[in-house]
């Protein structure tokens, strides 16, 4: 909401209050701020001129050379006749014409026509243009400082010519300052009006605000007709009907006879400008600024235009077509509400006028609309024909209909104002339920006891009323009664608000809650973070990537069709479809960042994940779908093979307390190398043993298969990855320790290297020695693998070291050689596995 | 007898002075003293002596044998010591040779920001709880007062998955839970991500992170509400750290206010950090409306409470001066790094 410092002092005097001090007032009062800008506070040495002489330019066909008059301002290059000499390419010079000069050495916001915005402003000097001396330069309204966007049409494409009907008295000062001479100085604050203040997107709701602020008095806008035609009255020219009353609870209409459409003068179009709207002629200038003052939007009709002279508020026909004033053709629907004549529709109501009933230049008597309709259902109409207008937005926030009758008056001054027609006496007002104010009880000591404070009842009166607030009763109990604008006062919180910013956030005591708590987590996050700290001790960097994703992810990682991974959980309105989808595995996500990096030339990469993924379930009480945690990792790099990541997953679980997880290998699974490829599993829980499950599983891991690598242009790299879910840990997750005694006896350890077939599990051949070893085999640990000399083809050695320990006492050779020898025994006969000489 | 056992020692003398290394003392020894040397041999002539010749030539010898032994003993050592300093000489390292092994992962920034900023709750007596990514229309809008035509419900702010469920646009949802499952006192963070109809650029995500809280009790008050994130913002950013409330609006909250904390850059001068200002907006909060309590079937004339929320993103992005939100999605491994 852009707020005209000058504005505001329309309402109320602030004259001696500095803009900084105004703004940081309002902010702690509730009104905050976006920015404040200061228009036209460096425009230096540019002048008001008068163009006496326009010749062409000798070498330019687009160029002409302007001889100007600015007076006795002092200004470089001017000759004999007083006059100084500028080129311009404008297209809409004239002699006579009044204009902006910047003189040689002048200073202009800019930015200059069809540049880009310089910060800090444009220098001008003089120069020449194709062998033509140019003392400075004319300037359009833009490159003054004014947005495109405010810029009136007739003077948006070229110099800003001041035409002495809309800038009175424009011939008494030329050589003027120009800054000075339309009073363009002044600060334009832009307020952030938060959705429950609609009152505030209004001049008059700031002065309020201001008022109550400042602790001082306003005044409304005047609404007084002076000189109104009493021998017609607005009622001898329109009726009007309200049919469907809950959209519309109020319409006032008054008549103007004898209008003159033309320009506004410049007081008008300035203020429109500075708040943001571009001037267009009196008539919409008038109701704009209507809208600014009172909130209140306004439309105007060409009489002519209204057959039957009768107004009907009324919801669309079935299959209505209409042509709105920007002359495009809208299907409306049938709850859609339209203002019509006696014959057809002639607006969308509160969103736009038609383009059958707007005004013209030849417009002589006009019906001016000042209604209140429903915001929701503006917000349909408009969503649904995707017409958002400064009306309807304004109509969405909720507007009080008490204001319909002034805002109307205040056209009709205004209009009287400015000589542009003739009031008819008295308005047509259609108001079957007026709005009365919601009158409720509050309670002194109930605010005090919120904030905190101890405030008298009499302070707490004076800044309600301050904010235009009646308060009756007296005691503890406030009966309060606000003004109809402020829809957002219902109940006693609303008011404990009021006197918190009245009184100060500031200066509200600073004190702690009373009482001890206990800080606590879930247990599942304790058991994340552990997990996340376990991987960053093991060198892996942790990321973090959006939980929705594209649902060709699963393609380019070689999910099956048909497979869980595609059961996605879909969003209706996507950014795109890259965003569309909620993922069910973290992999697809993390090869994009791996392939990310890798095409960034980073030479390796250690990674991991742990987020929520998301699946579908259709028979869930709340509709929700299921979340669960999983945890990614993924690695590539000259370092890295299928163990390493191996030994990042084994130590990962082990700080998690899962002590002994089985890899099993795994060749059908899309994502990973056929070969090279194992799902992780645990022993199951009893119940599930119950049920026949065996193991349980927690996850997948393996070497990225060379199709998928490839697809993330990641060709011929070896990448590996691994996804566990996070809910499987957690139900397998030990985080108690429990210690158990040092050995007091020695152990004995024994080397032993098998040759066995190229295609035997190191997993089976240990199970075997771990069966057998009982119970007095400690550990055994693999230390070699070895293929080449002396080892036939298609065989391998596997090396372990076994270590036999007996807790209660020093075992004897006779009884480690017997378990010994019953372990190669065992492995002889169950694996064929033969023991070699080291 | 003298005269040989002198001549011994001074021979003796020479030799472990011209003597180098450990082995040549050795065998010096073995030559003089050992079973078959000069010294030894001379112990053994000695039965053919008379008992007092015996008597004197034994101490002489004896004598003698003892002054070769400490001056064998501290060649022995003397060389002992030279050859351990050669092989320190031999075994220098260049200590600007780079270290070697593994180096420790890093969190991720915004896991970091997130951990500091629970760890001053925390230590405050918040306790933190959690609440699902996709959430009901009612916890994340209904719930918590925000109206039936309220702007945010909009499909151009909102992701939806059908007309009842969203995506969270904000971590309150999981403090409606919070209230529907747990009797007060309440004091509790809820941090998590949200997602809202932002196209990513410099300073928009549409998924980002949250930290909200709760505090609900009887006799909270808004002076607790400002202690409680002065004394967070303090804790966060150094003591010197100063904060202002500005009122403002939300829908839960009554009466809600914006928090502006002073310039941990500049100290509330002015830079470019804060714009010029000095200072810089990090909290929204306010006191729970009790529209919200109610639907905790909470008594609202017993019980009062505040909340308040803030973005990790914006918090990390100011600490460590990260000017591209897209940054922390991109997950360049030189950028994580840069957190360790």
């Amino acid at each position: 909401m852009l707020v005209p410092v000058e504005w505001i002092n329309d309402y109320i005097d602030l004259k001696d209050v500095l803009t900084e001090e105004f703004c940081e007032k309002m902010i702690m009062s509730g009104s905050n701020l976006e920015t404040c800008e200061y228009f036209c506070q460096d425009l230096e040495k540019v002048v008001v001129g008068r163009i006496e002489v326009i010749e062409k330019h000798p070498d330019a066909d687009k160029l002409v050379v302007c001889r100007i008059n600015v007076g006795d301002a002092e200004a470089a290059g001017k000759g004999e006749d007083g006059l100084v000499q500028i080129v311009t390419g404008a297209p809409n010079v004239f002699e006579g014409a009044y204009v902006p000069v910047a003189l040689h050495k002048s200073h202009i916001p800019g930015p200059l026509h069809g540049q880009p915005k310089q910060e800090g402003g444009v220098k001008i000097t003089k120069g020449k243009l194709r062998g033509v001396e140019s003392f400075g330069m004319l300037c359009s309204c833009g490159e003054l400082g004014f947005d495109d966007k405010v810029v009136p049409i007739a003077h948006r494409d070229g110099i800003w010519i001041l035409d002495p009907e809309v800038y009175e008295g424009i011939e008494e000062k030329v050589g003027q300052d120009f800054a000075d001479a339309l009073e363009l100085k002044q600060a334009v604050v832009d307020f952030e009006i938060t959705p429950n203040r609609p009152d505030c997107l209004a001049m008059v709701g700031m002065a309020r605000e201001a008022a109550a602020t400042f602790g001082r008095s306003f005044s409304y806008p005047d609404i007084a007709i002076a000189d109104a035609d009493s021998s017609k009255k607005s009622s001898d020219y329109v009726s009007v009907e309200i049919k469907n009353t809950d959209a519309c609870r109020r319409y006032v209409a008054r008549i103007v006879t004898d209008v003159q459409v033309k320009q506004s003068p410049w007081w008008l179009q300035k203020r429109l400008m500075y708040a943001g709207m571009r001037p267009i002629n009196n008539i919409v200038d008038i109701t704009n600024f209507v809208m600014l003052e009172y909130g209140q939007p306004i439309h105007a009709f060409d009489i002519k235009e209204v057959h039957g002279n009768k107004i009907i508020v009324d919801n669309a026909a079935p299959g209505e077509v209409f042509t709105t004033l920007d002359e495009t053709e809208r299907k409306m629907d049938e709850d859609m509400l339209m203002i019509k004549d006696a014959e057809r529709s002639i607006a969308i109501a509160g969103v736009m006028g038609g383009l059958n009933s707007e005004i013209e230049d030849d417009t002589q008597t006009i019906i001016v609309e000042s209604a209140n309709f429903n915001g929701d259902s503006i917000r349909t109409t408009a969503k649904r024909l995707g017409l958002r207008t400064e009306a309807s937005a304004r109509f969405e926030k909720g507007i009080d209909p008490n204001l319909t009758e002034a805002a109307a008056d205040r056209v009709c001054r205004l209009i009287e104002l400015i000589g542009a027609g003739k009031v008819c006496e008295g308005s047509v007002d259609v108001y079957p339920n007026p709005v009365k104010a919601r009158v409720i009880d509050v309670r002194v000591d109930r605010i005090n006891h919120v904030l905190g404070i101890d405030l008298p009842r009499e302070e707490m009166v004076r800044m309600l009323e301050g904010l235009e607030i009646k308060v009756e009763g007296e005691g503890n109990i406030m009966t309060v009664t606000p003004p109809t604008v402020r829809q957002d006062l219902l109940e006693e919180e609303d008011y404990i608000e009021e006197i918190a910013r009245m009184y100060g956030y500031d200066k509200l005591p600073v004190t702690l809650p009373r009482g001890n708590n206990e800080a606590g987590m879930p247990y599942e996050r304790h058991i994340r973070d552990m997990a996340r700290e376990a991987l960053c001790g093991l060198g892996l960097n942790e990321i973090q990537t959006y939980s929705f994703v594209s649902p060709s992810g699963v393609d380019k990682v070689r999910i099956d069709e048909d497979s869980w991974e595609r059961a996605f959980v879909k969003i209706i309105n996507p950014l795109g479809e890259d965003t569309s989808v909620m993922r069910t595995i973290l992999t697809p996500n993390m090869m994009d960042v791996l392939a990310r990096n890798y095409s960034r030339n980073i030479e390796a990469a250690r990674a991991f994940e742990i987020g929520n993924t998301f699946m579908d379930n259709p028979i869930s009480q709340d509709h929700l779908p299921d979340e669960d945690y999983s945890l990614c990792i993924g690695m590539y790099g000259k370092i890295e093979d299928f163990f390493t990541l191996k030994g990042v997953i084994v130590e990962l679980l082990s700080v998690l307390g899962i002590r002994k997880p089985v890899f099993v290998a795994e060749s059908e699974y899309g994502v990973y190398h056929p070969g090279r490829c194992a799902r992780i599993l645990v022993e199951a829980s009893p119940e599930m043993k119950a049920a026949g499950e065996e193991y349980e599983e927690l996850g997948i891991m393996g070497e990225i298969h060379p199709d998928v690598a490839e697809g993330y242009g990641m060709d011929g790299v070896r990448v590996y990855c691994c996804e566990l879910m996070f809910g499987a840990i957690l139900r397998k997750a030990n985080t108690e320790i429990v210690y158990s005694p040092l050995p007091k006896f020695p152990s004995t350890s024994r080397d032993i290297a098998l040759l066995v077939e190229e295609n035997m599990e190191v997993g089976r051949i240990k199970k075997v020695i771990e069966e057998f070893g009982k119970p007095i085999l400690e550990s055994v640990e693999l230390f070699d693998v070895y293929r080449g000399q002396q080892v036939e083809d298609g065989k391998k050695s596997v090396a372990f070291n076994l270590v036999y320990r007996d807790m209660e006492k020093t075992l004897t050779d006779d009884e480690v050689a017997k378990v010994h020898q019953e372990v190669l025994d065992a492995l002889k006969e169950k694996l064929q596995a033969v023991l070699r000489e080291i | 007898m003298q005269s040989r056992l002198n001549k011994i020692r001074e021979e003796a003398k020479a030799q472990i002075e011209s003597a180098r290394t450990q082995t040549e003392i050795e065998e010096i020894r073995v030559r003089l003293l050992g079973k078959k040397g000069v010294l030894t041999q001379i112990l053994r002539g000695m039965g053919q002596l008379s008992p007092e010749e015996r008597k004197e030539t034994g101490q002489m010898t004896n004598k003698v044998r003892s002054e070769i032994e400490n001056m064998l003993g501290e060649k022995f050592e003397a060389a002992k010591r030279a050859a351990k300093e050669a092989q320190f000489k031999i075994e220098k390292v260049d200590v600007t040779e780079p270290g070697k092994g593994r180096s420790l992962g890093v969190k991720h920034p915004l896991t970091i920001t997130m951990e500091e900023i629970s760890k001053v709750f925390m230590n405050m007596g918040f306790s933190i709880v959690e609440g699902p990514e996709v959430e009901t229309v009612f916890n994340n809008f209904d719930a918590l007062n925000a109206g039936p035509n309220h702007p945010a419900r909009d499909m151009t702010d909102t992701f939806y998955i059908t007309e009842d469920v969203l995506l969270r646009t904000q971590t309150s949802p999981v403090q409606v839970r919070t209230l529907m499952k747990q009797k007060p006192p309440i004091k509790v963070i809820s941090p998590g991500r949200c997602f809202r109809c932002d196209t990513p650029d410099a300073t928009h995500s549409p998924m980002f992170h949250q930290i909200e809280g709760l505090v609900v009790d009887e006799g909270i008050t808004m002076a607790d509400l400002k202690g409680t994130l002065d004394s967070f913002a303090k804790q966060l950013f150094g003591p010197e750290t100063k904060t202002k409330f500005r009122p403002h609006h939300f829908p839960f909250t009554e009466p809600s206010a914006e928090v502006d904390v002073s310039c941990f850059k500049c100290g509330g001068k002015g830079c470019r950090v804060c714009k010029g200002s000095g200072w810089i907006e990090i909290l929204g909060c306010g006191m729970v409306h009790p529209n919200v309590l109610k639907v905790g079937g909470l008594d609202t004339e017993k019980y009062t409470g505040f909340a308040f929320g803030l973005g990790v993103e914006r918090v990390a992005m100011l600490k460590y001066g990260v000017d591209d939100i897209r940054l922390f999605y991109e997950n360049d491994m030189r950028f994580i790094e840069q957190f360790k």
